[in-house]
Formats: structure tokens, C-alpha cells, sequence
């Protein structure tokens, strides 16, 4: 069975690629032009399209793309000329940073709620708890960072501003990951820390709520069905505590079923991260993916499009890994 | 004997003929859902929205395109309940006006998606072998990216606009129908009355139409209106993003983004669309959460 999702993965790429360059290929801006400028003479466009391969015909194209891609090239980009994969390298750790801040608190804070909605189904409380996520599903992530950014940064001046760091700091910490919460830790630099926490507390908070209207959800739903079942009585008879049966043998057997859930979870926060990093101007990789697509940059936003379905790809394997790995029941 | 539609004749628990017991089970689920408070609530609330947009002629006095430069960024008055933009427009036709777009958006989504995720789920679960692998593997590449990613992608490979916005969501929107429909068309395509109707001759297109999909549909309805608060999220950040509608068109996304600068002094020009879009997807999805209950207990 394990490998049966392995064997999908070749073929699921492909497809990926696929639809990547397909999207490239049917875009309205002449990527010659885009490169050459408006008013290039004739021989220049010749040049540059005949550089680009793109009187060849469209298989020979798509297999170019596919040996750039082998070799780690993704084009070059018309905003930062860079190349793109170097800017994805640039980019995405911010993106990690803020993703990974968000899950914590999200489980942290949802799969406990689930569990004591669960267990008080239909009190005043689970009430609470399922309007409070399904509020969370509704709200959309940008209104939501506006008016924090409004009330904490604004009004009340209790938080910092957009951005990763204040302009203080910049370049103050030497670069290692590339998250700077961590970076500025192993500089021992306490004043870059603080700081950069501070501008990562708002937008992970709204992710992560985002996030947890989800986990609470899914955890409520396994967690109702699990207090059914007939070995939750058998425990209960043998005059066990209540919190006992609750999270040892409840809550124990929906664990393995929850680890998908919240590595799906994971890679949920890839889509919202995009909206939540324009926002906050955080610099990661969906700041550098709508910046692209204002200005046009085909090959920064096919680059990071195909890169961040690798990755939601790859979370969405590791969650199918961790179910058969975990459950015995699935051999 | 009372009459037809009844309250007697809707609970009966002998119906005496097949329409009868459609109803009774209709109404049944009527009266579950009637008792889930919060499904009630999203059920009118999506009940007004629908009506005034329809009204929305109506129920706005002006113009949603009027501008009116002296007049611009004023706060909630007599004259204008929602206050005006920054071109002096009144937020309140334009919000009036943009649940138009928004529902018809949502609205053109449903009606793409819906089908051809029924039609390719229901194929690949009856047919099996290599059609449902092919299939099946289509729509896993589709499922391989986040939602706003690849619509994005489509959106600004095709042209920002609603035409292009509508399209780019039902293009990643239809995976999750298509798996849907083949689970469930796996669990009846082995039954007794499909091979009943098989031994009558039928063909495996009268087969898939007739009697699979109709079987199929409780769970693809439940799903469109969990999806709805999905879609509309999607085609707001769309607009948010500059890649959905495009101004002037009174999107509430859109209305959003250009007044996003105004957050500071007039804070309720960008929130009022914002409230808007969060009434619109919470209803939907407190009716989806009760349709749920109702109609398929077993799905989460």
C-alpha cells in the first residue's frame, strides 16, 4: 500500500509541470517583448525569441522546460533580476517561519477546544466553540489582518507595523536560516529577537485562527465518534477518571487520525499565508508570488506556483505516510 | 384520509405512494433542519442576501456608479447608511450592487463545477479499470495545488477579470465533486438494482445518468453549500489581490483593496465590504454545517 502513494507521485508531478507550462504558454504578454522591451528592433525580438526557443515546436518546448527544471532553472526574473530560484530561496523561509508559528498555536489552542466541545456535545460551550471556528472559516484572512493592523498597531499602538523587522534592526543579524526569530537567537542578539517575535505575533495569530477553526472542527468530529464507541463504556465501568478516559483512551485513538489532519492543515496555511504575507508585507513567498503577478513576472510566478505545489504535494504524501506508519489497523 | 402535503400525510409512516414518500422524507429533514438553530440563521440570512440583490434596484436610491468628489469618504449619514468611497460613491448601493457579483459568481462556479466533477467522478467509479485511474490522476494533479495558488496562476495567465476569475475557481474547484462522486458511486456500483437494471439492457451511459447520479447528489449538494463560503472567500481575495472583477465594478473584494489605504481615517470605508463578505460565507456555511446533519451524517 505505501508503495502504491509512492508510485502515484512521478506521474502526479508530471502533471504539475504540466499544467505550469501549459499556464505559461497561454499567457497574453509576449515574454519576448517582456524581455526585449516595447520598442526592440526586429532582430533583437528574433534573437531573444530564437534564445527562448519559442518558434520550436511546443514538445520540444515543454522538454527544454522540463531539462531547465532538472537543473534547477526557473527562468530568470524581470522584477529582481535574479534568478528565480535564487529568489525562492530568498523568499521562502520567512514563509516557513510564519507557517510553522501558525500550526503551533493552531493545535495548541484547537485540538484542546475540540476535545472539550467533544466532550460536552451540545452545552453552551460546544455552542461557543462552533460558532467561534466557524467564524474562523468564514472570515476572510485580509479583513482580518486590516483591522488587527488597525486596532493593535493603529489605535492602540500595542504592536509593531508590516514587516519581518523594524528598519532599526535590518541587517543587524547575520543570516543562517533565513527565519530571523531563529537567526537572531544564534547571533545571541535578545533585542533583534524580541522585535522580530513581535512583528511575527500578528500575522501568525491570524493564520493560526485560520488554521484552528479547521483543527477544532475535524478534532470535535473524530473525537465524538471515538467517545461512542463501546470500550469507552468498558473504561468508564472499570470506574476510571474522566480525563483519564478522555485523553488516554478517547483522544488516544483518534491521534493517528489527527496527524493527517493537521499535516493537511499544514499545507492549508500555504493558501492563506499568500493573502496574510501581502497584508503584513511579510517578506516570504506569497508576498513574492502576488508581487509577481502585479508586475506581470511570468517566470516568478510559474516558478513559485510550481514550488508551492511541491511542497503542498509533499505534505499532503507525509500525511498519507504518517496514517499508514502510525495506524496498525492500516497494514 | 387528509389531503395531500398535509402535516399527516408528510409524517406518515405507510406512504401509499412513491411521490408520498419523497415528501415525508423531504419534510423530515425539513423539521431537523427547522430545529438547528444556527442552520436557521444562515438559511435566512442567505435567503435576504439573495433577495437583495435580486432588489437591488430597489433598495438603493442611487446610483452605484455616481461619483461625487466633494462629497467623498464621508462617514454613515441619513443620506448615505454605509457612508461614501473615496470617489464619493454610496457604499451602500455598492455593497447592495456587489451581491450581485458575488452570488453570480458563486452561482456560474456551482453550475460549471458541480456537473463535471458529478459527471467525471461518477464515469471513473463506474467504469473502473484504466478510464478511472486516467481519471482519477487528472484529478489528483488538480488537487496537488492550493486553491488560491493555482488561480491565481490561471487568472494572470488568462486575463484579470471576473470572466477569468469565475473560470479560474471552477477550474480548482472541481476535484474534491469528482472524488466525492466516485466514492459514492463505489459503494452502489455493485448493488442488486444496478444489476437489475443492467440485465434490462441499459447502457452504461443510461446507467451512470439515470440511476447513479441522482444517488450521488445528497452529498454533492451538502458539499456545494459548505463550498459556497469557499468560493466566495476565493473570488474576494481574487478581487482583493487586483485579479478578480476590476474596478469600477462594485466587487466586495475590489471595494476592498481600493479604499485599503483609507483604513487609517476612515476605517469603515474597506471594513463595511469586509463585514459583508464575512456575513455572506459564515451564512453559508452555518446552512452547509445544519445540511450536513441532515442529509449525510456520516460525511464531515
Amino acid at each position: 500500500m505505501l508503495a502504491g502513494s509512492f508510485a502515484s507521485i512521478p506521474l502526479t508531478l508530471f502533471g504539475l509541470i504540466l499544467v505550469t507550462f501549459l499556464i505559461g504558454r497561454v499567457m497574453p504578454i509576449d515574454p519576448v517583448i517582456a524581455i526585449a522591451g516595447d520598442h526592440a528592433p526586429p532582430d533583437v525580438i528574433a534573437a531573444v525569441r530564437d534564445k527562448l526557443g519559442l518558434d520550436k515546436p511546443l514538445l520540444v518546448q515543454f522538454w527544454i522546460y522540463l531539462v531547465n527544471l532538472v537543473h534547477g532553472d526557473l527562468g530568470r526574473s524581470v522584477m529582481t533580476t535574479h534568478p528565480v530560484t535564487a529568489d525562492i530561496v530568498q523568499f521562502f523561509p520567512a514563509t516557513l517561519e510564519l507557517a510553522t508559528t501558525a500550526i503551533i498555536i493552531a493545535i495548541v489552542v484547537g485540538v484542546p477546544l475540540g476535545v472539550f466541545a467533544a466532550a460536552r456535545q451540545g452545552s453552551r460551550f460546544d455552542h461557543v466553540v462552533r460558532v467561534v471556528s466557524l467564524a474562523g472559516q468564514s472570515v476572510p484572512v485580509f479583513v482580518l489582518g486590516l483591522l488587527c493592523l488597525l486596532v493593535f498597531y493603529v489605535k492602540l499602538g500595542i504592536a509593531p507595523g508590516t514587516g519581518q523587522l523594524d528598519v532599526a534592526y535590518e541587517g543587524m543579524v547575520p543570516r543562517v536560516t533565513g527565519m530571523l526569530v531563529v537567526d537572531s537567537l544564534i547571533a545571541g542578539d535578545w533585542d533583534s529577537f524580541w522585535d522580530a517575535l513581535a512583528h511575527l505575533a500578528q500575522p501568525a495569530l491570524v493564520l493560526a485562527y485560520f488554521s484552528m477553526a479547521y483543527i477544532t472542527r475535524m478534532t470535535r468530529a473524530f473525537m465524538i465518534e471515538s467517545l461512542s464507541g463501546e470500550y469507552i463504556i468498558t473504561a468508564r465501568a472499570k470506574g476510571l477518571s474522566a480525563s483519564r478516559v478522555l485523553w488516554r483512551h478517547a483522544f488516544g485513538n483518534i491521534a493517528v487520525r489527527l496527524v493527517t489532519v493537521l499535516a493537511l492543515a499544514y499545507a492549508g496555511l500555504l493558501e492563506g499565508a499568500v493573502i496574510t504575507e501581502t497584508v503584513f508585507s511579510w517578506p516570504g513567498l506569497g508576498l513574492y508570488l502576488t508581487v509577481s503577478l502585479l508586475n506581470a513576472d511570468m517566470n516568478a510566478v510559474l516558478g513559485a506556483t510550481l514550488v508551492v505545489g511541491l511542497i503542498y504535494l509533499i505534505l499532503n504524501l507525509l500525511a498519507d505516510v504518517l496514517y499508514r506508519l502510525l495506524d496498525p489497523r492500516v497494514a | 384520509m387528509s389531503g395531500v402535503l398535509s402535516r399527516e400525510w408528510l409524517l406518515s409512516e405507510t406512504p401509499a405512494s412513491r411521490a408520498q414518500a419523497a415528501w415525508v422524507r423531504r419534510y423530515r429533514g425539513w423539521l431537523q433542519l427547522r430545529a438547528n438553530g444556527l442552520a436557521m440563521v444562515g438559511l435566512v440570512t442567505v435567503a435576504i442576501m439573495i433577495l437583495a440583490s435580486l432588489a437591488a434596484p430597489l433598495l438603493a436610491w442611487q446610483d452605484p456608479s455616481a461619483q461625487d468628489l466633494a462629497g467623498r469618504l464621508a462617514p454613515p449619514s441619513l443620506a448615505h447608511w454605509f457612508g461614501t468611497d473615496e470617489l464619493g460613491r454610496d457604499i451602500y448601493a455598492r455593497i447592495l450592487y456587489g451581491g450581485r457579483v458575488t452570488l453570480g459568481m458563486v452561482v456560474a462556479v456551482v453550475l460549471l463545477v458541480a456537473p463535471v466533477g458529478l459527471a467525471v467522478g461518477s464515469i471513473a467509479g463506474y467504469l473502473g479499470g484504466l478510464a478511472d485511474r486516467a481519471l482519477m490522476r487528472v484529478t489528483d494533479v488538480f488537487l496537488a495545488f492550493p486553491r488560491l495558488v493555482l488561480a491565481l496562476a490561471f487568472v494572470a495567465a488568462l486575463k484579470p477579470g471576473i470572466t477569468s476569475a469565475v473560470i479560474a475557481i471552477a477550474l480548482t474547484a472541481w476535484p474534491p465533486y469528482a472524488r466525492l462522486a466516485r466514492a459514492d458511486t463505489l459503494t452502489v456500483r455493485s448493488s442488486d438494482y444496478i444489476a437489475a437494471v443492467r440485465l434490462t439492457g441499459a447502457g452504461s451511459g443510461r446507467i451512470i445518468l439515470r440511476h447513479i447520479m441522482p444517488l450521488c447528489l445528497s452529498s454533492v449538494i451538502v458539499r456545494v453549500t459548505l463550498d459556497m463560503s469557499g468560493i466566495i472567500l476565493t473570488a474576494a481575495a481574487l478581487g482583493f489581490l487586483g485579479m478578480g472583477a476590476q474596478p469600477p465594478m462594485p466587487e466586495w473584494g475590489t471595494m476592498i483593496a481600493s479604499s485599503r489605504a483609507f483604513i487609517l481615517d476612515q476605517w469603515w470605508v474597506p471594513t463595511i465590504p469586509g463585514v459583508a463578505i464575512f456575513v455572506a460565507s459564515l451564512a453559508f456555511n452555518l446552512l452547509g454545517d445544519g445540511m450536513r446533519d441532515v442529509l449525510d451524517p456520516r460525511q464531515r
